[in-house]
């Protein structure tokens, strides 16, 4: 299978790769996906309480190429939106980006769910209801 | 060093030039038909036919007369299950195999299966072996076959087939193997493993795509075998269609030379097999060998890397031809079902990694791909949220995956 060239980007040069503190209040944590599915990703928010935009965002990811991609690329996209801006990135613009093949737009979907459970961590963190319906958010 | 470094023998060898210097004459000047039985042209392609045969009965302690060529062990496969069922229907409708075998094989049961035969699929044990017990007690008086492989296309792991004949043979249920992986690679012998019918591949021993053969006992017992294939009446009225000289040759070459230098071979390919994975199993943390070590094919390494998605791996090893258990690398997006059926867990099933060392790969290559394997695996590591979750003492057993 070939990748696109922004794939290999991503996958040689992965932007954002780490953790922040999970316990901390103004940090969101989304892990997304399973093990015996082949993916698992874990896609981590700190936000400025005050102005409610994104600082800074990390991520782990165990997958394929593609899945390491669209979550690299979604901390990239990330950084310096707010909450709620956050919220409207979608799977479609991961895919357009990457130019992912239709058997890879799984990995697309892990990564929109990974940004929305990142960020429904930190709303319920901060007492504030989610405004999507809730993503499962695995044991962390 | 030549990049990239070819170590996916068990996909597919390169052609041995020895052997495509023994085809090319059928290419060109002795283009006859075999069966072209009135002028000198046949009767040339007859003999080099002939050659052939001896040389692939040879490698299997076999009779010349013994051997059908087909396209490949894909066509053997299908001959010898579907073949035997519709010759011996009468005397019982049960045949066994395992969860482990090509899925040529398991796709023929499954159409059998539709014409109201019984298959059993025998499980294996967490080494890649079937037990025996099991074998003996699934056999019924209905029971007409067995099929098991000799050596497995992923982890490499050689089934007791010399048993499994024995126990075929006290029943009176004929004994088919897929020995596809392992004639060339370790000795053979139909005579003293009590085979009955025995699958062959040319381009799996530095032979030609496209060719093979189908060893059918001719003697104690005399199998017969409803052909697949009508036409001509070729191969013993077992497989219609105008031979494949040139093809046929290279089979026939590629046994003569492999069965020549095996021994020697089979020493120099284990000590590489073992350097490599005593190399990557110390560097590495958390790494697993699937399957049996010791009952293993001398050039097959088989790892699972935990943590890091087969794939992913690959990538980070473009120039590096393997191949992967991973569902990401298939076209069905399921994990290896050989890796799954050691019970070794989906997630592991992800993290594979297969091996397959050949004749061309030298010491050099081999300290490679080790030392790019474990960079890659340390990169990916550091990526991976579950290496890093398991390192922070979570048990990812227990954890609640949003499975998608």
């Amino acid at each position: 299978m070939a990748y696109s060239d922004k794939v290999l980007d991503h996958y040689n040069n992965p932007r954002n790769v780490g953790s922040l503190d999970k316990g901390s209040a103004n940090v969101g944590t989304g892990i997304v996906g399973a093990p015996e599915c082949g993916d698992v990703m874990k896609l981590q928010v700190r936000v400025t309480e005050a102005t409610g935009i994104i600082e800074e965002a990390k991520f782990k990811t165990f997958g394929c190429g593609s899945a390491i991609a669209s979550s690299s690329l979604a901390t990239e996209w990330l950084k310096g939106k707010t909450v709620d801006e956050a919220l409207s990135i979608k799977n479609t613009d991961i895919v357009t980006e990457l130019s992912l093949p239709p058997v890879k737009i799984h990995c697309s979907v892990l990564a929109e769910d990974a940004i929305k459970a990142a960020i429904d961590d930190y709303k319920k963190k901060q007492g504030v209801p989610a405004a999507e319906p809730a993503v499962e958010v695995g044991a962390h | 060093m030549q990049m990239p470094i070819y170590m996916d023998n068990h996909a597919t060898t390169p052609l041995d030039p020895r052997v495509l210097d023994a085809m090319m004459p059928f290419f060109k000047d002795q283009f006859g038909n075999a069966a072209s039985r009135n002028h000198a042209f046949g009767w040339q392609a007859e003999e080099a036919v002939e050659t052939a045969r001896k040389q692939v009965a040879s490698i299997i302690g076999a009779n010349a007369k013994e051997i059908v060529f087909t396209s490949g062990a894909t066509e053997s496969n299908n001959l010898a299950l579907k073949g035997v069922a519709e010759m011996y229907g009468e005397r019982g409708n049960h045949i066994i195999t395992a969860a482990t075998e090509h899925k040529c094989v398991l796709d023929s049961t499954k159409k059998l299966e539709k014409h109201g035969y019984r298959i059993t699929y025998l499980p294996v044990m967490a080494d890649g072996l079937v037990d025996l017990d099991m074998l003996r007690e699934s056999m019924t008086d209905k029971t007409i076959l067995v099929s098991l492989m000799y050596a497995n296309n992923e982890i490499g792991v050689i089934q007791p087939v010399r048993e499994i004949g024995k126990l075929c043979k006290e029943r009176g249920v004929l004994f088919h193997t897929d020995a596809t992986q392992a004639v060339g690679k370790i000795p053979v012998n139909v005579i003293s493993d009590n085979v009955d019918l025995l699958s062959i591949s040319a381009h799996k021993m530095y032979g030609p795509k496209g060719v093979g053969a189908l060893y059918v006992r001719r003697k104690s017992p005399r199998v017969q075998l409803t052909a697949q294939m009508d036409g001509g009446g070729h191969e013993r009225g077992m497989r219609s269609g105008t031979l494949n000289v040139p093809g046929i040759v290279g089979l026939g070459s590629a046994c003569h030379f492999a069965a020549a230098e095996m021994a020697e071979e089979a020493k120099r390919l284990r000590y590489l097999r073992d350097k490599l994975k005593d190399r990557l199993l110390s560097e590495l943390d958390e790494t697993y060998v699937n399957g049996s070590m010791e009952h293993r094919l001398p050039n097959n390494l088989n790892i699972s890397f935990a943590y890091v998605e087969g794939e992913s791996l690959l990538m980070g090893v473009t120039d590096i031809a393997v191949s992967s258990g991973s569902a990401c690398t298939s076209a069905t997006l399921e994990p290896s079902y050989v890796l799954k059926a050691l019970g070794a867990g989906d997630d592991l099933a992800h993290s594979s990694i297969r091996y397959g060392i050949g004749r061309f790969n030298t010491e050099q290559e081999v300290d490679y791909v080790a030392e790019k394997t474990i960079a890659v695996v340390k990169k990916l590591r550091e990526l991976s949220p579950l290496y890093e979750m398991v390192k922070e003492g979570i048990d990812l057993t227990k954890v609640q995956w949003t499975a998608h």
